[in-house]
């Protein structure tokens, strides 16, 4: 069976002179569906099961719980602005349904441009499909808010994998994180499209009272065709805009008002499980968790950097606690944990091994500062209330120094002893 | 004791789970007031947790209370909690004859655990006809050597077979008796192998006496060098043949083997007191500096008194997993190499082929090989010499598959050789396992069996005792460095492979240096190459280092 099928791939095998793209997408989907025969030459003669598909399938696993939330709260946000089905599980068909419209367009563009970037390096230069790319693009649907254009998105991710990551040369060669890149781009070349209070809700004219939703075709026709069959309940266009909503996240609240501002809007249950406006992934807490020390558990994500960040997150709240200027300040420490994404950023952004710091010692030390600079900027910041995606990318820039100031220490004890 | 320590052990994890429940609830009643679902939630979790606690300790304590009556009077000692201790984890249960003060822990290792171990069974001699010394088996001598006998001269076993033309004092001798029946050449003309048609009964070439009390140790030097035993000796850093110039600053002996399916040293130096102790007592002329014994602390079993009673040496036991049994990991902690620093190590049956030279006085190498994986049967010890033909040898097993590949020494830094190829002149052991060259549907994600690994993604860490039957393929392409952190988890040494490697990939020649390229081997590098997500090809890597700092 597995020989026929073999032996049916090698027949189409295009020529990887002639053909390199092609080439490049027959080896990537041979790999993909057969573990390729090689033997091992030189050194050892066994070696471990695990190989880099492996690991990096296992980070896309772990973050398929972020999906299905991601998906469903896009649709829940939508409601709730539109005050209808406020509880959870109310109208679960339209709001997943929404959701899924809402999030495959941002799914299929990211994988398109990602995916073809690295297919039109890889037959450039000849290497096989690197893995990496599969995860950097699992991960930038859910950093994205929900309503943001595909157009930018596209802009944003082809940055990302081209000047990010294959002008350093690959996987394993980048300096700083991808997925982060991409994001951080969007962020400042269109500052008013990812950030403000309207683009955490989709699907609305604007967050103002009144205003109309942004139904099409598929919603109107297609899926109210296959839920008036079906006899559910059914996207109405002529719903606006409730009284007293607002599309804003905790953080913006709690810089403008402190804590009290933001449990006015959100309760503490609500911020936790994640049934609030915010960027796909990141809002459900258990669910990252589940996520986070499945990766450290697997040994996949490294658990130094995650405690890390933990202590220098908590140092850092303590610290500006104290401070107390600003009402931001006043937020006690323990909230700064679940409200915002730092979770998903400790999670899935600063344990990306390769622009992290990879000595174990360095590791301590990139987490924490991570912690510590994430929380300045979060709270200091006078633009924009969250810190996660500028302190990684800082710490990014700074892990090699790190790990030289681990390594120099290292190699000045054995020249001292010498 | 005992038992008091492990009640306090399941005390402290109840006590943290009830300050983790004093601290939980008040973060919630610092913002709302009782009667609030989130106090009411918070208080039903912490009766869960203090609910799950206390179910805990006392299923612990019973549990422990049971292990202590049945075990009543018997001197046995047996870990009966629910959080059971490792009894040798801590010097405090140290075996008796095991010295607190000489004894490392190495936390860091892996074993692999592979189907085919050799039982302590020795199967009478194979007829082996054909015998070689390769030049290839060792570093720093030119790839043409100058060859003495010509075709068709009949040898003794100690006759000088050939030398480097750099170092024409220092000879490589016949292991055995017989006839020189030519080479076999590899690329360039470089030689593979010197073979020789053994003789039915070995005949040796009788060394003169050397009376080790008396004798100088320039003496002892042109003595080995004369009769062949100076190539026994291996160098530290580079794994050369030392230059006889040099006093080397230590010598290191490592008595056990910890790589996959090794032979047991307990066992293949079974009644070799004499030898060994002669030749240690060689050793200690040679070096200004000491001996280094290297003992098994893992506390299976105790080592030989060929081990344990040797004279003139300072003892140190390791106990850990492979590769804790590497002779560089033992230098490592007991004294290291630094720059400069030229050290000797050998195997033990070096040692005994040394001492036979002073107390049989002849060139003597036979030593047990260990016939190992899972691919034959039985897997058991045969009495041959190190140049063996690896077909002849192994005609006195069974092959359990056809599609093998056959492996002079272990899985780890082994060499592969064909049928007609020939044994190692370091080697104890033959390890033959499947060849791997098959296509695997979705290998990367559901592998087909259960292979060893040290990823917890794998469900084999859950069953330590499992036995692998392990095969050649790669399980994956090369791919660039991507994962961290996981070859400082199997080396126990002070030492950053990852970024040593870079170095070297990058030529960075202090960076080499001073990350410690001069105290490691192939052998210490070969298990973060066995783990390697990315595939890299760490020993070679190595090896193209070590050539660069040796210029």
């Amino acid at each position: 069976m597995v020989d026929n099928i073999i032996k049916l791939l090698e027949k189409y095998e295009p020529n990887k002179e002639k053909q390199p793209f092609l080439w490049a997408l027959y080896d990537g989907f041979h790999t993909f569906l057969f573990a390729p025969n090689h033997v091992t030459k030189a050194g050892v003669h066994i070696r471990d099961n695990m190989d880099l598909k492996r690991t990096m399938i296992h980070v896309v696993l772990m973050l398929q719980l972020c999906y299905l939330f991601g998906t469903y709260n896009i649709g829940h946000q939508h409601f709730l602005a539109l005050g209808e089905y406020t509880g959870f599980l109310e109208g679960a068909h339209l709001k997943l349904m929404y959701g899924l419209w809402q999030l495959l367009p941002i799914f299929v563009v990211t994988h398109v441009v990602a995916l073809g970037i690295e297919f039109y390096y890889a037959s450039k230069k000849g290497h096989s499909i690197e893995e990496g790319i599969l995860v950097s693009a699992a991960l930038i649907p859910l950093i994205m808010p929900p309503d943001l254009p595909l157009w930018i998105l596209a802009i944003g991710v082809a940055f990302a994998v081209i000047i990010g990551k294959e002008a350093f040369g690959g996987t394993g060669m980048n300096i700083w994180n991808v997925a982060l890149l991409s994001r951080v781009f969007i962020f400042f070349a269109y500052p008013t499209e990812i950030s403000g209070d309207e683009v955490w809700v989709a699907g609305l004219e604007s967050t103002f009272a009144g205003s109309a939703v942004e139904y099409g075709w598929v919603h109107l026709t297609l899926f109210n065709g296959l839920f008036g069959w079906l006899g559910l309940a059914q996207f109405d266009p002529g719903l606006t805009v409730i009284d007293g909503f607002t599309g804003a996240t905790p953080l913006a609240l709690a810089f403008a008002g402190g804590w009290d501002a933001v449990t006015e809007v959100y309760s503490q249950s609500q911020m936790l499980w994640g049934a609030i406006p915010g960027s796909i992934g990141e809002t459900s807490k258990p669910l990252i968790l589940i996520g986070a020390i499945g990766l450290a558990m697997l040994k996949i994500a490294s658990w130094r950097i995650m405690l890390g960040m933990v202590l220098g997150t908590v140092f850092t709240g303590m610290l500006l606690n104290f401070w107390g200027a600003t009402p931001f300040m006043t937020v006690p420490w323990y909230h700064h944990i679940y409200i915002g994404s730092f979770l998903f950023a400790m999670a899935f952004m600063a344990t990306d091994p390769v622009t992290a710091a990879s000595t174990n010692r360095g590791k301590w030390i990139y987490g924490f500062l991570i912690g510590f600079f994430g929380m300045i900027i979060r709270i200091l910041n006078p633009a924009y209330p969250e810190g996660w995606m500028l302190a990684i990318l800082l710490m990014n820039t700074f892990s090699p120094l790190i790990d030289h100031l681990v390594l120099r220490k290292n190699i000045q004890k054995r020249l001292a002893s010498a | 004791m005992l038992m008091k320590q492990k009640t306090s052990k399941s005390f402290s994890i109840f006590s943290t789970l009830m300050l983790l429940l004093l601290f939980l609830p008040s973060n919630v009643l610092a913002q709302s007031s009782a009667g609030s679902p989130d106090f009411i939630m918070s208080m039903v979790v912490a009766t869960v947790i203090i609910v799950f606690g206390a179910i805990i300790f006392v299923t612990d304590s019973l549990l422990q209370l049971e292990g202590k009556r049945q075990l009543e009077g018997k001197d046995v000692k047996v870990d009966a909690s629910l959080f059971p201790k490792n009894l040798n984890g801590n010097a405090a249960d140290l075996p008796s004859y095991i010295p607190k003060d000489r004894y490392f822990k190495l936390r860091r290792g892996f074993d692999i655990n592979l189907e085919g171990k050799p039982e302590e069974k020795i199967i009478d001699a194979p007829q082996v006809t054909r015998y070689s010394v390769s030049p290839m088996d060792f570093y720093g001598i030119a790839p043409i050597p100058k060859i003495v006998p010509e075709e068709g001269d009949a040898v003794l076993a100690g006759d000088e077979l050939f030398f480097d033309k750099r170092n024409p004092e220092i000879k490589f001798v016949a292991p055995v008796s017989g006839e020189f029946i030519g080479l076999e050449r590899a690329e360039k003309r470089a030689v593979k192998e010197v073979m020789i048609l053994a003789d039915k009964e070995i005949k040796f070439r009788e060394l003169p006496h050397l009376d080790i009390n008396v004798a100088e140790r320039a003496d002892i030097v042109d003595f080995l060098k004369k009769y062949g035993g100076w190539v026994h000796l291996r160098q530290r850093p580079f794994d050369s043949i030392p230059n006889p110039e040099d006093v080397p600053r230590d010598v290191f002996i490592s008595t056990f083997d910890t790589a996959p399916l090794a032979p047991n040293l307990n066992f293949a130096t079974h009644g070799e007191e004499a030898a060994f102790q002669a030749g240690i007592d060689m050793l200690n002329k040679l070096t200004d500096g000491t001996v280094f014994l290297g003992l098994d602390g893992r506390a299976k079993e105790v080592p030989s008194p060929v081990f344990t009673n040797a004279k003139n040496v300072e003892p140190y036991w390791f106990k850990g997993k492979h590769p804790a049994g590497n002779v560089g990991v033992q230098i490592h902690h007991i004294k290291p190499i630094k720059k400069g620093d030229t050290v000797w190590y050998l195997h033990p049956h070096d040692v005994i082929v040394l001492g036979r030279m002073l107390t049989e006085r002849r060139y003597n190498t036979e030593r047990l090989v260990a016939l190992t994986g899972a691919e034959i049967k039985p897997n058991v010890y045969a009495m041959v010499r190190p140049g063996a033909n690896m077909g002849e040898l192994l005609s006195a097993v069974q092959f359990q598959e056809e599609n093998v590949r056959l492996v002079s020494g272990d899985v780890l830094t082994g060499k592969k050789k064909s049928r007609d190829g020939f044994l190692g002149f370091f080697e104890d052991q033959v390890t033959v396992l499947l060849e791997g060259d098959y296509y695997e549907p979705f290998g990367w994600l559901l592998p087909q069996e259960v292979r060893p690994s040290i990823s917890p993604t794998f469900p084999g860490f859950i069953f330590p005792d499992m036995e692998f039957r392990a095969d050649t393929n790669a399980h994956g392409e090369r791919r660039a460095f991507v994962v961290t952190g996981q070859y400082e988890e199997v080396l126990p040494m002070d030492i950053y492979p990852q970024h040593l490697m870079k170095a070297i990939i990058t030529n960075d020649f202090e960076r080499m240096e001073g990350l410690g390229i001069y105290e490691m081997s192939e052998e210490d590098i070969a298990l973060c190459e066995f783990v390697c997500t990315s595939k890299m090809p760490l020993q070679q890597i190595l090896r193209e280092g070590l050539e660069i700092v040796n210029e």
